[in-house]
């Protein structure tokens, strides 16, 4: 006996819905998707070779996946702290707060780049205060960081902040009442349980710092070799229609991004297969 | 997504010294006063600076109105089609059990995992004038890069997901007990959908139209790549203040801006709205069943 596709149930509308759901995809995602990887093969392996790595673009890889890096371990670990604060403690203003911590995901990317980018010019109202500190945030490599931090800020908050909420009150009264401190309380028992949501947040983080646009052209000055991240760099060859060695280029990056799609899948599986191993003991 | 009522600290034994509640709350607030705050201020004060004068004149400018036309325009094509896709993928993936469906969720998420430039680049490569489907639609005079269907498209790939990935764990969770009673009891599948399943998940779904409508309005980077930046023609309203900005208009640049980031505040107020209720709806749930 062949096996089944789906099994059987009274329920209609399987057909349809992944008839559709399929068809969608496919037509909206990806074969355009795929488009990107035939363009790439149309390139000889040393024309590939020799766009995917001239000194020019080898530099954006550097500046957008360090920056990218540093944006979102700087937000995991001022995003543990504001999920700490907005599960454990109460302080005026709090729901604001909480619901505001969301407004990276909702302000157009544009709008986050030109106020960006206009508070950190040197007579900004961020900027003036570190000029004399001889800090020059906006078009350099700097500001690329600060606004990576700012699109990627709420990832680690909203991963971490559910699992906190969970955490059982009585597993840390046990540990107190053991004669453990707070700080042993928080490295042996609360850091072990968020790590799977930081791991996670970081990741989300990264991933969508690496491909971010918007925010960054407006702060970053652009110059080539020193603040182009690799997404503009792709913008310009299009420009220039180079088809072919923008469709390189975006291959490396897809590539990368998908290797941190499957991460992020793992690391949730892991830490479900925790959860349930731990409840199931 | 959050309790509301932040749980308060249980015992001496587990919370933290004084000092360091009130050091944590400093750093957390600091953090966010410097990274969200500020910037959030500095959007209005910006768009205010030349006076109220200025910024009418800039949100009446003609080419600013095509401008929000064209964003509302995408946004009332976008979000509808990714409701009808989100439906459907969370009625196969949730009601059934088929082979494949991990890796049909996976793909679902994958807009995500791309960046936005690609995204408007693989409708150059296959729509624009030297893509692959290019000189075909140049016989027949369809403009699709550089004219509105290519901001459509590329609005509706960023967006793909939203809907999906909200409706599929609820609808998981919901399990099928209550539609299988309802066909076995003679109701049609239609009928099944609207007095069932629809009343189960509308807040879901009310929360990832929400979600789509913000991120569809206010996309840059796919829209950027396949727009051309034609005024009053092919120009969105994050589009339209790049533009001004580039060109020194910066009080007319961020009053564009400040609406945009009036919308994004009014869509985070309703995502709220609608959490609170969802939590309660969720609560009053629960406490019927434990009754």
């Amino acid at each position: 006996m062949t096996p089944r596709l789906r099994q059987p149930s009274v329920l209609p509308g399987f057909g349809l819905t992944l008839g559709f759901t399929i068809g969608y995809l496919s037509l909206i995602v990806l074969v355009p998707l795929a488009m990107a990887f035939l363009r790439a093969l149309d390139l000889s392996w040393d024309q590939f070779w020799q766009a995917v790595t001239a000194p020019r673009v080898v530099a954006s890889y550097r500046l957008t996946f360090g920056a990218a890096f540093l944006a979102a371990a700087f937000n995991t670990a001022f995003g543990l702290i504001v999920a700490w604060v907005l599960v454990r403690y109460r302080f005026p203003g709090q729901r604001l707060v909480d619901a505001l911590v969301d407004l990276p995901f909702a302000l157009p990317t544009a709008v986050a780049g030109i106020t960006l980018a206009t508070l950190y010019s040197s007579n900004g109202w961020i900027g003036q205060y570190l000029k004399p500190l001889g800090l020059k945030v906006a078009f350099t490599p700097l500001g690329v960081i600060v606004a990576l931090v700012f699109i990627s800020l709420p990832f680690v908050v909203r991963t971490v902040q559910p699992v906190l909420e969970d955490l059982e009150a009585e597993v840390e009264e046990a540990a107190a009442s053991l004669g453990a401190g707070r700080w042993q309380i928080f490295r042996r028992i609360i850091f072990p349980a968020v790590r799977p949501a930081l791991l996670t947040g970081f990741t989300l983080a990264f991933a969508r710092a690496i491909g971010e646009y918007g925010s960054v052209i407006f702060i970053a000055g652009n110059l080539p070799m020193v603040s182009e991240i690799t997404p503009l760099l792709i913008v310009g060859k299009l420009e220039q229609y180079d088809y072919g060695g923008a469709a390189a280029v975006s291959v490396v990056l897809l590539i990368i991004s998908f290797i941190l799609l499957l991460l992020i899948n793992l690391l949730q599986r892991w830490s479900r297969m925790r959860i349930s191993g731990e409840t199931a003991s | 997504m959050s309790d509301p009522a932040p749980r308060a600290p249980v015992s001496a034994a587990t919370t933290e010294p004084r000092f360091v509640r009130v050091a944590l709350v400093t750093v957390a607030l600091s953090f966010l006063t410097l990274f969200l705050f500020v910037p959030l201020a500095a959007v209005f004060y910006e768009a205010l600076r030349k006076g109220i004068g200025v910024y009418l004149a800039a949100i009446a400018d003609p080419y600013a109105l095509a401008a929000i036309r064209l964003t509302l325009l995408s946004t009332a094509i976008a979000v509808p089609l990714n409701v009808a896709f989100g439906v459907a993928a969370a009625w196969a993936i949730a009601k059934f059990e088929f082979r494949g469906k991990s890796v049909l969720i996976t793909l679902i998420d994958l807009p995500f995992a791309v960046s936005p430039v690609i995204a408007g680049m693989i409708y150059v490569l296959l729509f624009g004038a030297q893509g692959w489907l290019g000189p075909w639609l140049g016989e027949h005079g369809i403009r699709i890069i550089f004219a509105v269907p290519g901001i459509v498209l590329a609005t509706v790939f960023v967006t793909v997901p939203f809907v999906a990935r909200e409706l599929i764990p609820l609808m998981q969770a919901q399990g099928i007990d209550e539609e299988e009673a309802a066909m076995v009891l003679g109701a049609s599948g239609w009928l099944t959908f609207w007095r069932i399943t629809l009343p189960n998940i509308q807040w879901g779904l009310l929360y990832g139209v929400v979600l789509c409508t913000a991120r569809a309005m206010g996309e840059f980077g796919a829209v950027s790549v396949v727009s051309g930046h034609i005024r009053g023609l092919t120009n969105t309203l994050p589009l339209h203040v790049e533009i001004l900005y580039n060109e020194y208009q910066f009080a007319a640049a961020f009053a564009c801006a400040s609406l945009l980031t009036l919308l994004a505040l009014v869509m985070l107020a309703l995502k709220t709205l609608i959490e609170r209720r969802a939590l309660r709806q969720q609560r009053s749930a629960g406490a019927m069943e434990t009754l």
